[in-house]
């Protein structure tokens, strides 16, 4: 007999980072219910921030993932320096661009290898698809070894890395140190192309809702650190208007807060919202090889962002080696700081989109007040935004493969759990 | 053929970033695999084979009622535990709500409080069951991981020493940031295990490997307060980092808090 309802539940979703589940429920073929639930334990960053030097901030952001520690520290180191009227420039700001394209080839490479790739080929993890396909896992753990390379390389260690502070670094690398790193990276170059071509070869659900796309958006480059945020629907704001224009809701299934433009409703972060924001910023390299790959502007289909954090993959390679070729290293490690009663916002570009950061500082430069908006709580009304949307479409599959692609759904946005709560588990609940 | 043993990592409370150490083996990950079964590893996998399990690597700090319970279960499956990193061997950086009242926090953060489900303290592992070894660090050390994990296959004694960090500047040649620099440094009481970073980065030591086997605190305080003039309130947040609730540092912060 053909049930008409049914639950589907993920009590505890793989290869994302940190602790969620789904749960969905369908009634009379209509889905009724959809939670993305978020169980990851809160660990209060923003209490504990308060009291502490402004000089301790960027290494305590940090844990709040071990995925993207960069952006952690680069949002705050952002958002205090300019509480303090302070400006990094020249080979300092290059080198904070370089810190994270080391980030975002390590973190995308990870999640598009060895992460995402697998429910595309239909394999249950990476270690499964490196027995059929030994040369690709080979190449994705030398690529993701690049990334790692250059955040050790420049912050001791590939996970929270020790020399990010305010004002700049504790100590910079030599020209010598970072030209050793070219030859990889040239290799890299080759290694993103074809890791390119081989996403755009997967097979992707017809699947293209309507989205507001939020980005930090900079005339002359792929903005990771500075610029304007912007949208596709008419939204222009400076970084210091981000209180003004978005909103934070508690809902009881999960730990991290949901966010929302308040005029409008829910919206989406990260590689597409930047693709499709900056794609006139991008090298033409990346550009041509977006183009060939099939992609067009606005890339609308989630399920693709896997081709478009390969693009993205490739640009942070070529950003690379351009920052390392014209290098000199500078005379100071870091612009002075003089810390004062202020308050300061900061948005970077994490891997998974807008990371936002504001601080209100003491005169005895101690945290006030501290407020913190990972990528993936802004992700979250529209992951479950996509499940309303997906389901309907599969509804007659089987409950185990409507389960499978639903949990890819959520790894579309490679949500990152550890970092919301400050996030995931999937039940399907057919009844 | 002899039975690979059966390997599963667990997540608690924290940033994902010391199993990330294991999938940032990049040159041994899949020689790991060849001689482990990786049985239940969330991150990485979907496919999760059911226990027991020969070992268990834990990361993260008990929070919850929850997990409080998740642990137990977790025991009565695992032959051997291992916990990795600061939150799950001293209670992470969370911990930092022992010194305070809980509800202020939750307060702080979220907007209705009713929602959250918390303990009052972040405990470790080792409050709630036996453990059989922990590996320090925020994050752990990839190559100390790979060294615990072949020590086990091999079933012979890890060899992770509980010297301190001082002992690595030593080696690695960075000369010495208290003495030529005056930078206040956690080194002298912290153990040895990252290979000494921060100083070869031009910084004090933050303490994030946790305290070394006996160290003298007391008197490293005494430098800070009578050579390099640093505050009473300056040493507790010192000490208050990402082992603030080791046994060492939690006493120490606490002796010049009053």
């Amino acid at each position: 007999m053909k049930s008409k309802s049914k639950t589907i539940k993920v009590d505890a979703l793989a290869r994302v980072e940190g602790e969620g589940g789904i749960y969905i429920k369908v009634k009379d073929d209509r889905v009724v219910d959809v939670k993305l639930n978020i169980f990851e334990p809160p660990r209060f960053f923003e209490a504990f921030l308060m009291g502490r030097s402004y000089k301790e901030v960027p290494d305590i952001v940090a844990r709040i993932c071990g995925i993207c520690p960069i952006a952690y520290q680069m949002s705050s180191v952002h958002a205090l320096e300019n509480a303090f009227g302070v400006k990094v420039e020249g080979q300092l700001r290059e080198l904070r661009r370089l810190f994270y394209c080391g980030e975002w080839i390590e973190s995308h490479v990870l999640h598009v290898y060895m992460l995402h790739a697998p429910d595309f080929l239909g394999y249950e993890d990476v270690l499964l698809l490196a027995k059929d396909y030994p040369a690709v896992v080979e190449r994705a753990l030398r690529m993701k070894k690049i990334g790692n390379e250059i955040v050790a390389l420049m912050g001791g260690r590939s996970v929270h890395p020790v020399s990010a502070c305010v004002g700049g670094f504790y100590k910079v690398p030599t020209r010598k140190e970072l030209l050793a790193l070219v030859p990889d990276l040239e290799w890299a170059k080759e290694a993103a192309l074809e890791t390119i071509k081989l996403t755009a070869s997967f097979t992707f659900p017809d699947f293209e809702p309507e989205y507001e796309y939020v980005a930090l958006h900079h005339p002359d480059e792929y903005a990771f650190n500075e610029g304007r945020i912007v949208s596709n629907k008419g939204l222009d704001i400076a970084i210091n208007e981000y209180n003004d224009c978005f909103m934070e809701l508690h809902v009881p299934h999960s730990t991290s807060l949901h966010s929302k433009i308040k005029q409008r409703d829910a919206y989406s972060v990260g590689p597409l919202a930047r693709f499709n924001i900056n794609f006139a910023q991008l090298t033409p390299l990346s550009q041509q090889a977006a183009t060939e790959a099939g992609l067009t502007i606005p890339c609308k289909n989630p399920f693709k962002s896997i081709i478009v954090r390969s693009v993205e993959t490739l640009y942070a390679i070529e950003e690379a080696l351009r920052i390392i070729n014209q290098y000199q290293m500078p005379d100071q490690a870091s612009v002075p700081v003089k810390p004062h009663a202020g308050v300061g916002h900061g948005c970077t570009e994490a891997p998974r989109g807008i990371l936002y950061h504001r601080y209100r500082v003491g005169d005895d430069g101690l945290i006030v007040e501290a407020k913190i908006v990972p990528p993936t709580s802004q992700n979250q009304r529209i992951i479950e935004r996509d499940l309303w949307q997906f389901v309907p479409q599969m509804i007659n599959a089987p409950t185990s493969e409507l389960t499978w692609k639903c949990e890819q759904v959520v790894r579309n946005y490679d949500p990152c759990i550890s970092c919301s709560c400050h996030f995931l588990k999937l039940h399907i609940d057919k009844e | 053929m002899k039975k690979k043993p059966t390997l599963a990592v667990w997540k608690f409370a924290s940033c994902d970033g010391c199993q990330l150490n294991l999938l940032n083996c990049e040159d041994e990950l899949l020689a790991v695999a060849q001689s482990v079964d990786i049985a239940n590893f969330l991150e990485a996998s979907r496919a999760v084979k059911p226990g027991p399990y020969d070992v268990s690597l834990v990361e993260g700090s008990v929070t919850t009622s929850h997990d409080a319970q998740r642990i137990q279960h977790i025991r009565q499956i695992s032959k051997l535990l291992i916990t990795i990193g600061a939150c799950a061997i001293a209670g992470g950086i969370q911990a930092l709500r022992n010194f305070k009242d809980v509800n202020k926090f939750i307060s702080i953060v979220y907007p209705t409080p009713a929602y959250i489900s918390t303990l009052a303290q972040s405990t470790p592992i080792s409050a709630h069951v036996k453990v059989d070894f922990e590996l320090r660090g925020c994050p752990i050390n990839q190559y100390q991981l790979l060294e615990v994990i072949s020590a086990l296959l091999n079933k012979r004694k890890a060899n992770i020493p509980k010297y301190s960090v001082c002992i690595e500047c030593k080696r690695r040649g960075t000369i010495c940031v208290m003495v030529s620099q005056g930078l206040p440094c956690l080194g002298p009481v912290t153990q040895a295990g990252c290979g000494a970073i921060c100083p070869a980065y031009a910084r004090g030591c933050y303490g994030c490997f946790g305290p070394m086997e006996s160290p003298n605190t007391t008197s490293l305080s005494q430098w800070f307060k009578q050579e390099q003039h640093i505050t009473a309130p300056e040493i507790v947040r010192f000490f208050r980092g990402f082992n603030a609730y080791a046994e060492a540092f939690r006493k120490e912060s606490e002796a010049n808090e009053k």
